[in-house]
Parts: structure tokens; C-alpha cells; sequence
């Protein structure tokens, strides 16, 4: 594969974080620790771990860790050598102080999250991440939902920041290549820092948008394995391993620990198969925060309605990331309409 | 009588202050202080006929009469330079900044106890939205843990905030605990670029120790009227949901659109809040002047 960049591929494993949300934030220490092992002996980059919503995310509005995160990265650090371990920190859940937490435990790498139109909150972490000798990146989530060159606007202010990647980041699922192509394109030209790319498979295009982010020149790239994360998951890492293999891709991770991994220890942490069921197609087709999924499901259950319709709704009424108390809010609407 | 009443800051905040003291039976506002001369609301507030002064602080200690009340509408830094001058000129300062020099006040929750003293401070948007539907709950139930999430448009999040959003959810969650009574607190806050804007709007978890579906929907309802006469498009957006120990309450705020468009609540509320705080004191200090 021709690739636009020369810098070397950096994957960073998601599932022990974007995975959270599958679990409803469940994870034990003992799974934590299986993962870290697993993934430290196939030489993953680096693992993310944290509540799904990043630091301090453990909350009534997203559902409570049944561990605190504090615990669960300090075993990830312990299991791990050569692996980095990386937290996310979304502005406006966490703040500085769990940052700090976070680093004096071992973390090494934060990216700091916010919806792709409202970098400027970022600046305080990120700044921040760098003086506490952490790698900080920038990650803009709902990356689908503003126009290009408002992505290269936001990415910039992050570099101005700090930052030493910015991440386009697909939380609905809805890019499709070509618009990938384009954004990381533009970012290219108009960065000097890495670009990341982090996907979620709910329209099945995950694996592909990651070859193409990786043909415009993405070199921090996100996957989870047997797609534990949000939605429909990510790109699946042990998938994506021996395809960029089969392309004359070496990332220097072991493909088939990755596979025994994903088959032996994730496998069974997974509540049930990761399909692309119906309320990720919508997420995907309507452009809807992947970690909204479960929520609708249970509120469509609570108010007795199609959790598709909420959504919809959701979608139509422009929820970003973290609005998860609209989701009740508009199911209770809607079970009143139809009433 | 009234009591004489100034503001410092002469950004949106305090333009948006002027146009509500404007309407106030108890507050003669005297004076409009900024440091830009160039800046809307000083240029506003002479064209109204109010004494302005573009260097400060130091035009209230030159003119000291102007004032009995001083709202002040400038910076955390600012203020904290602001308190010691104001206290030395034995004015009230009513702090709409994060400096928090003073106790945290919400006009409807605990204003009388902090009346003595000198120096309130308003907290932040977000806590003048829920801490109200916090206490409320708290005063039948007694809550245990109570969560808020904040939803803002982006257009309404200025830059302060921007650059320091964590002092918004650190300083209401203090808020949610000292003022709202309960035993922790956690605070949220997203900001959404929705075009056209939304109107602010906060969620409120409570988890109490004595449930009561009944006294619990009483005392929040009874509580919206009261935060009603001083922020009218304060409102209920849902019925609360129970569900085992934990009560949801869903507010809506829409702003009333003096200097501020409707949809930016979250600014309309602290400067309501902090006219509504400076009125009851403005009626203790008559109380205290004529006697």
C-alpha cells in the first residue's frame, strides 16, 4: 500500500475503554488484567483504559464502573511493559485532578476528547497532559457532523494546544470512505502533527475506512478487539492486523496472539456476539453517538417504543456526545405522543 | 426607598444586569464601570444616563456614594482584587465570577443566612439551575448523591468558560453539597453547536434516602414557582421519573432575553439570580439604613 506518510503505524487497542459501554462499565480487575496480559505479549502500542466516557465518567448519567477506573489502570499498568498505557479525558466529565491521578498511576498517554466543533475546551487538558510529561492528543468525536474545513479549524486549535495528534473520530459510524479520504486529507495538509483515525463499524465500513484513513497518511490508529466497543464496536484489531499484513504492512503486532486473544479472553466478556444490529444501523445511517445504543434500548423498553424511533429523534435533534439524559427525556416524549 | 447599586464589568454579563436592575422596585442602579470605553455596555449605560467610568474600580472608590451594592461582573482574578477593596469601602459585593471570595448563594435556597455578611458569590449557571431542584428534593427526602447535567448551546459558552471548564464542574459540585445539601455531588457539562441555538437545559439525579414520590413532586413543583418570579422561563421539560431510590428531574431555562438572546438560559439565570440575591439585600440594608 502506498501511504502518505513515512511515519510508522501506532495502533492503540480501545476495548478495554470504548468496550466499557458493552459491559455497562462492568469490567473487573481480573478481565483488565487477562486483556493487558494478552495484549502486552502480542506487542500492542497502547491500550486505552478508562471508563467508557474517559476519566470520571463513572456517573448515573452514563452508568457507574462496577471498579474504579483508578484500579483498573493501575493493573493495567502493572500487567503491561512495552505496551503504553492511555486514558481518555472527555472536558466537561473529567477534569485535571483525574488526569493527574491518572499519570502519577502510570498513564502515559491522554486524548483529550470534544465534539468536533468545540476544541477550545480542550486547551486546559492538553496543556496540561504535556506539563505532567504525558503524550497528549487531541481526539474530535462526531468528526461526521461538521463540514472539513471546520475539522481543519478545530484540529489546528488543538496542535496550537499541544497536541501531537489530532484524531478524526467517527463516533456514530457514519463516514463513509470517501468522506474519510477527504477529512484526513485536508488534515494532512493542513497540520504538522500525526492524524489518527478512530472508527466504529456500524455501517461495516470500519476496516475499510481505516485502510483508507491509513492511505491518506493516518498513523495513530484505534481498534478493538472482536469489535468490543460502542455500537457495533471499532475496527476489528485482529482483523486489521493481517490485512495490513496481506498489504505489506508490518505494525510489528503479533496476529495470532491478537486472534487467541479475541477468541479466548474477549469472547467470553462480550454479553452477546458483537453483530451490527438494528439500532447500530441507525446509528450509523442517522449519525448518532455510538454509546447511545444501549441507553435507547433500555428507554425503549421503560416507555415501550421502538428504541430505533428514539434514535431517530436523537439524531434529528442534534445530541452530541454525552447527552445521554436526552435519551429518557425524548423517550418520554414519544411514549406520550403515541399515548 | 431604594438602595444605590453599581456594576463593574461593563461585558454581556453586566449589560444584561443593567437592563434587569432597570426594572427593579428595590435597586436605583447609579453606575457602569469597565476598563474599555469603547466597550457596548459602557456605551449603553451612558446612553441610558447612568454614571460610567472606564478606569475601574477606582472610580467607585473616588465616587464612593454611588454605591450601597456592587455587582460585579468581571473576572475571578479580578474580583479577588475587587473584595478587599469593596470591603474596605463597607460596600455589599455580589460576585457573578468564579473568584468565590464569599459563600455560595442561591437566592431561593440560601440567601437569608449569608445576608449579614459582605460578599456573596452567585457559583456558576449550572448551579443556579439545579441547586434549587437539589434542596428542594432534599428538604423531603434528604439526598444522598445528586448529579447535574448541563446542556448549553455553544454559542452561549464564552470564552472564560471555554478556557476553564473545569472550574464550572468543580465549583458546582461544590455547590450542589454546600448549598444543595447533599452528602456528594458531581457535575456535568456539554456544550452543543445545534443551529439554531438550543435553550439550556439541565438534567437533575438524585438519589435520595427517603423516598416519597408524592412529597418529593410537591416540594420540586412548589420550587419552580419560586424560581419562576425571578427567571419566568424557568420550567419543568418532563414529569420527574422514579425508579427505586432515584428521582430525575428534567428543566428547561429559557432566558428573557434583555441583553442575551432567549436561548442562552444558562447566562439569563446568573444574572437573574444575582438581581434577585441584590434585591433581598437591598431590602435588609433599608431595613437596616431606616432604622
Amino acid at each position: 500500500m502506498k501511504r502518505n506518510s513515512n511515519k510508522p503505524i501506532k495502533l492503540t487497542e480501545v476495548c478495554l475503554r470504548d468496550g466499557s459501554h458493552v459491559v455497562r462499565h462492568q469490567f473487573t480487575e481480573e478481565q483488565v488484567r487477562a486483556v493487558v496480559r494478552g495484549l502486552e505479549d502480542a506487542g500492542m502500542h497502547y491500550i486505552e483504559v478508562a471508563h467508557g466516557d474517559g476519566l470520571g465518567g463513572s456517573t448515573l448519567q452514563y452508568g457507574r464502573s462496577l471498579v474504579d477506573e483508578m484500579k483498573l489502570i493501575e493493573a493495567a499498568v502493572e500487567e503491561s511493559k512495552n505496551s503504553k498505557i492511555a486514558v481518555l479525558l472527555i472536558p466537561g466529565i473529567g477534569t485535571v485532578h483525574e488526569l493527574k491521578q491518572a499519570r502519577e498511576i502510570g498513564a502515559q498517554l491522554v486524548r483529550v476528547a470534544t465534539h468536533v466543533t468545540e476544541a477550545n475546551v480542550s486547551a486546559q487538558h492538553i496543556s496540561m497532559a504535556r506539563e505532567l510529561g504525558m503524550e497528549a492528543l487531541g481526539f474530535l468525536m462526531m468528526a461526521h457532523s461538521a463540514p472539513v474545513e471546520k475539522l481543519v479549524e478545530q484540529a489546528k486549535l488543538m496542535e496550537s494546544y499541544g497536541a501531537e495528534a489530532v484524531y478524526v473520530t467517527d463516533s456514530a459510524g457514519a463516514l463513509l470512505p470517501n468522506q474519510v479520504r477527504e477529512r484526513i486529507k485536508a488534515l494532512r495538509q493542513s497540520l504538522d502533527i500525526e492524524i489518527g483515525f478512530h472508527a466504529h463499524n456500524n455501517l461495516s465500513v470500519a476496516v475499510a475506512n481505516t485502510l483508507v484513513a491509513i492511505e491518506e497518511g493516518a498513523t495513530r490508529i484505534d481498534g478493538s478487539l472482536r469489535c468490543l466497543g460502542a455500537g457495533a464496536g471499532n475496527t476489528q484489531t485482529e482483523v486489521l492486523v493481517p490485512v495490513l499484513q496481506r498489504m505489506g504492512m508490518d505494525v510489528g503486532v503479533d496476529s495470532y496472539k491478537l486472534m487467541d486473544l479475541a477468541e479466548e479472553v474477549i469472547a467470553p466478556i462480550l454479553p452477546k456476539a458483537q453483530e451490527i444490529g438494528r439500532g447500530s444501523i441507525v446509528m450509523g445511517y442517522a449519525g448518532v453517538y455510538s454509546s447511545f445504543l444501549l441507553h435507547a434500548e433500555r428507554a425503549g423498553q421503560r416507555f415501550g417504543i421502538d428504541s430505533r424511533d428514539i434514535l431517530v429523534e436523537l439524531g434529528k435533534r442534534k445530541a452530541v456526545g454525552g447527552q445521554e439524559d436526552m435519551i429518557l427525556d425524548v423517550a418520554a416524549e414519544l411514549a406520550k405522543q403515541k399515548a | 426607598m431604594k438602595v444605590k447599586a453599581a456594576i463593574i464589568g461593563s461585558g454581556n454579563i453586566g449589560t444584561d444586569l443593567m437592563y434587569k436592575l432597570e426594572r427593579s422596585p428595590y435597586i436605583e442602579l447609579t453606575t457602569m464601570i469597565g476598563i474599555d470605553p469603547e466597550s457596548d455596555g459602557l456605551k449603553r449605560a451612558k446612553e441610558r444616563g447612568y454614571a460610567t467610568f472606564d478606569n475601574g474600580i477606582q472610580g467607585l472608590v473616588d465616587n464612593p456614594d454611588l454605591a450601597d451594592i456592587v455587582f460585579d461582573a468581571t473576572s475571578a482574578k479580578t474580583h479577588v482584587r475587587h473584595a478587599k477593596i469593596l470591603k474596605e469601602l463597607g460596600k455589599f459585593a455580589i460576585d457573578l465570577t468564579p473568584a468565590a471570595r464569599g459563600p455560595f448563594v442561591s437566592p431561593v435556597v440560601n440567601l437569608e443566612e449569608n445576608i449579614e455578611g459582605d460578599n456573596i458569590n452567585m457559583i456558576t449557571c449550572g448551579g443556579q439551575a439545579t441547586i434549587p431542584m437539589i434542596s428542594a428534593i432534599n428538604s423531603v427526602a434528604d439526598v444522598s448523591y445528586a448529579e447535574i447535567v448541563a446542556t448549553i448551546s455553544s454559542e452561549s459558552a464564552g470564552p472564560g468558560t471555554r478556557a476553564n471548564i473545569d472550574e464550572f464542574t468543580i465549583t458546582t459540585r461544590r455547590g450542589i453539597e454546600e448549598v444543595g445539601g447533599a452528602d456528594k455531588g458531581k457535575a456535568l457539562i456539554i456544550l452543543n453547536p445545534a443551529e439554531p441555538p438550543i435553550l439550556m437545559r439541565d438534567t437533575i439525579y438524585c438519589e435520595v434516602k427517603n423516598m416519597d414520590e408524592q412529597k418529593i413532586t410537591e416540594s420540586i413543583k412548589a420550587m419552580v414557582e419560586r424560581v419562576k418570579e425571578y427567571v419566568p422561563g424557568y420550567r419543568l421539560k418532563q414529569e420527574p421519573l422514579f425508579d427505586g431510590n432515584r428521582v430525575t428531574v428534567f428543566i428547561e431555562v429559557e432566558g428573557a432575553g434583555d441583553y442575551f438572546p432567549p436561548y442562552a438560559g444558562n447566562l439569563d439565570i446568573m444574572t437573574a439570580a444575582a438581581v434577585k440575591a441584590g434585591e433581598n439585600v437591598a431590602k435588609h440594608l433599608a431595613k437596616r439604613l431606616s432604622m
